[in-house]
């Protein structure tokens, strides 16, 4: 007697899940025969530290820890942004063994921007273009080291970028 | 169907540097539309880089990015003619996705 009377079912269906993944895979990617391309994985975003209030809070959602200042990361934003919606900031570091990158705007609704994972190999240095509310303190955060290190800026604001 | 991704990558000297810019609405969920309703956050949440099956770069980001975001990062390695897979996925559960070749 068969045991696992459902098994060769199941097996069936999970290949028949297979081949309809793989062709969908295939219809969105073209060129790719299989769908071993392992894209941006949503369950990897921070939810929680997104949802913060403050500059302590999302730390301890990111990283688990607390930042100290630190005079090794230079942060380019503007003195005054004219335009809110669209503030160029970019954050570099000359700090050893760069691991992420964190970019906070104390002001906003909520304080996380961005945050970014910097591997091996990549170098210690990320430009992007954020949304300010209103004047405010912009804060880079590095981790160097398995420690958190931070400086921040004041970028005064002229017109909103967060809403009417 | 156009790509969402515009990437511009060039080797220079054992370093490749990459500037990216997607077409994305990146709607705060603080604006309200025409008729005074919110409009709800609408965002890219993680995007990532990778270059010969490892990945050189990931970005989280909120509502707090620019509309059509921007970023650029530099990493080791990467020559001429190696590939770069980019993809995106928001909040909504749309991505995107392109290969594109170092220049």
């Amino acid at each position: 007697m068969n045991e696992f009377p459902d098994a060769p079912d199941t097996a069936r269906r999970m290949i028949l899940k297979g081949a309809v993944a793989g062709g969908l895979a295939g219809l969105g990617f073209g060129s790719f025969p299989f769908p071993a391309y392992a894209a941006a994985d949503a369950k990897e975003w921070p939810a929680d530290a997104f949802k913060q209030k403050s500059e302590a809070d999302v730390l301890k959602a990111l990283y688990g820890k607390t930042a100290e200042a630190s005079d090794k990361i230079s942060l380019d934003a503007p003195e005054i942004a004219e335009n809110g919606a669209v503030v160029p900031i970019a954050v570099t570091s000359t700090l050893p063994k760069v691991t992420a990158i964190a970019i906070l705007v104390l002001n906003n609704p909520n304080v996380l921007a961005a945050a970014y994972k910097i591997p091996e190999g990549t170098e210690a240095l990320v430009s992007n273009r954020l949304k300010m509310a209103k004047t405010s303190k912009v804060v880079a955060v590095v981790e160097s080291n398995g420690k958190l290190y931070s400086a921040a800026k004041e970028v005064k604001v002229t017109v909103g970028g967060c809403g009417g | 169907m156009s790509s969402t991704i515009r990437i511009k990558a060039v080797a220079s000297g054992g370093t490749t540097q990459v500037q990216s810019l997607i077409r994305h609405p990146m709607d705060s969920g603080f604006l309200k539309d025409k008729k005074g309703k919110l409009i709800p956050a609408h965002h890219i949440e993680v995007l990532q880089f990778k270059h010969g099956g490892k990945t050189v770069f990931t970005a989280f980001w909120g509502p707090a990015v620019s509309k059509d975001p921007y970023v650029k990062f530099k990493f080791k390695g990467g020559k001429k003619g190696d590939e770069l897979k980019v993809s995106w996925v928001d909040n909504k559960g749309a991505s995107d996705s392109l290969m594109a070749k170092i220049q």
